[in-house]
């Protein structure tokens, strides 16, 4: 396995579990290649994490969003902010973990993928004939330089564990790390507010990760258990199509595959990619 | 009333699912959270299944466990036509048990592959992605002389058995376990016949078939 030797992810904060599966016994996982263990521990943090192979130095780690974030590197700034995760009415859930061969990038782009739902996601996320993908705006932010797309519209038969029925539901897209998107979406049982689903993504190697999930919403019916099982369908869904992807990297090059109109925010997110300077799990666009 | 203990991204529950839907039987479905809660170790669900394995079906008050039992109890019991266990016809009747024994082996071989890299199992993944090509194999040249002699299904005959809704599931999710279909052309032709049954359903990681040609 090659070592990531790219600065600008080694730099940042990956997450490589969900809290409440860290045990008092040691845990094993793999980040950017190299394995690295964790265990919950009684101090401060509540977690510790080292590279396997040298258990007595720590690695830096953070508790966010329902999950354990460490860094291989300097971790040069803080972890994006979630504030949401903190409102007190909000049903926080880490949904599932999954192993899934594709590169960080590609899980990424898809996750920002309207155009698949009818497809993919059929009689849960979209449904034929309503297919299209209406027009939707795409900046890159700039006091935080977060990709955002807003103004997406798509109809979804069941938008959630907790839906009842179909509805035209909003999206607002942000990826606020290279690896990491943050999806907005009516609440189907309060008008005035936005249901979060965030996808946190490990890179395990450059082609294959751990997809983490957290779900935050406004939704007093739904048990726990139904919410974890609505997002493993819809990953599970989605796993043959990303492992079906080649190449497994992400070119961008933009010439390297044809997008359609829909695909605005994949084109602004490998634009912003080749503008951070990020190599590991991508193809960079030649110079 | 029939209730299955289920759980959505198990091949061996999508067996009951599918069959209970092409039979067109109602039934109720209780989750229980294979991964990661590993709900089907839980005592509460030991007291049901003492091998803490999914699926479970309750009809009224009979309980069965293992999905090739299950699917041999709900045909013989509501298919009418007695033709997915074809009880009258002994030797078809062997090939559906052979058969039965056989998507065993491919849950123990396949299945396992997918629950390593998916889901994090500790098993040999290498091993048991040989040990599915092997099987494979065996299968694809089975179904290739089979279809030769005008026949589509694993057991000889006009009609589609529980043998065919047994080695399905973990056949079509092989991929997940990073085991190839390409080589098993015959293997391909038939799994296109079984999502063309009249009342076919998919699960995440299987879909339906394209349109008819």
């Amino acid at each position: 396995m090659s070592l990531c030797n790219d600065p600008v992810i080694r730099n940042q904060w990956h997450v490589i579990c969900a809290l409440e599966d860290i045990s008092p016994r040691n845990t094993h996982t793999t980040l950017l290649g190299e394995s690295v263990s964790f265990a919950a521990n009684t101090d401060t943090t509540g977690a510790r994490a080292w590279r396997t192979d040298a258990p007595d130095t720590s690695l830096p780690v953070t508790c966010a969003y329902g999950y354990l974030w460490t860094c291989l590197g300097t971790a040069d700034k803080p972890l994006f902010a979630l504030p949401e995760y903190a409102e007190a009415d909000r049903r926080n859930v880490c949904a599932a973990t999954v192993g899934v061969r594709v590169s960080a990038p590609r899980a990424v782009e898809n996750f920002l993928d309207m155009g698949h739902f009818p497809y993919v996601h059929t009689g849960i996320l979209g449904e034929q004939p309503h297919t299209e993908v209406r027009e939707y705006d795409v900046t890159v932010e700039e006091s935080t330089n977060d990709v955002i797309a807003t103004r997406c519209r798509f109809y979804q038969p069941m938008a959630a564990a907790g839906a009842d029925g179909g509805m035209l539901v909003e999206y607002i897209y942000r990826v606020p790390h290279p690896y990491c998107s943050v999806l907005y979406k009516s609440c189907p049982s309060d008008e005035s507010r936005l249901d979060v689903i965030a996808l946190f993504v490990q890179p395990v190697t450059e082609e294959t990760i751990r997809a983490h999930a957290l779900v935050s919403v406004i939704d007093e019916n739904s048990t726990d258990l139904s919410i974890r099982m609505f997002q493993q369908t819809i990953f599970g869904q989605d796993k043959p199509i990303l492992e079906n992807q080649f190449p497994k990297r992400l070119p961008l090059d933009p010439r390297a595959e044809t997008p359609i109109r829909a695909d605005k925010s994949a084109i602004v997110y490998r634009r912003w990619l080749s503008d951070l300077g990020i190599t590991y799990g991508v193809i960079p666009a030649a110079a | 009333m029939i209730t299955l203990y289920d759980y959505e991204l198990s091949g061996n529950c999508y067996k009951i699912r599918l069959l209970l839907s092409i039979l067109g039987i109602k039934y109720h479905s209780h989750t229980v959270e294979f991964y990661p809660a590993a709900e089907h170790k839980a005592p509460w669900f030991r007291q049901i299944n003492p091998l803490g394995q999914l699926p479970v079906l309750q009809d009224d008050d009979y309980t069965l466990c293992d999905s090739q039992a299950i699917m041999v109890y709900l045909a013989s019991r509501y298919d009418s036509g007695n033709s997915w266990y074809p009880r009258d016809d002994p030797q078809r009747l062997g090939s559906v048990s052979r058969w039965l024994a056989f998507a065993d082996s491919i849950t123990n071989s396949a299945s396992s592959a997918r629950l390593v890299e998916g889901f994090f199992y500790d098993f040999d993944a290498v091993a048991c992605r040989a040990e599915a090509h092997r099987l494979f194999r065996i299968l694809d040249e089975h179904l290739w002389f089979n279809a030769k002699s005008g026949h589509h299904w694993i057991v000889t005959g006009d009609s589609p058995t529980i043998a065919d809704i047994a080695c399905f599931p973990y056949i079509m999710l092989s991929e997940e376990g990073s085991i190839s279909r390409q080589d098993y052309p015959a293997i391909r032709r038939w799994s296109d016949h079984v999502k063309r049954i009249p009342g076919f359903t998919v699960m995440p990681g299987i879909f339906p078939a394209g349109p008819a040609q």
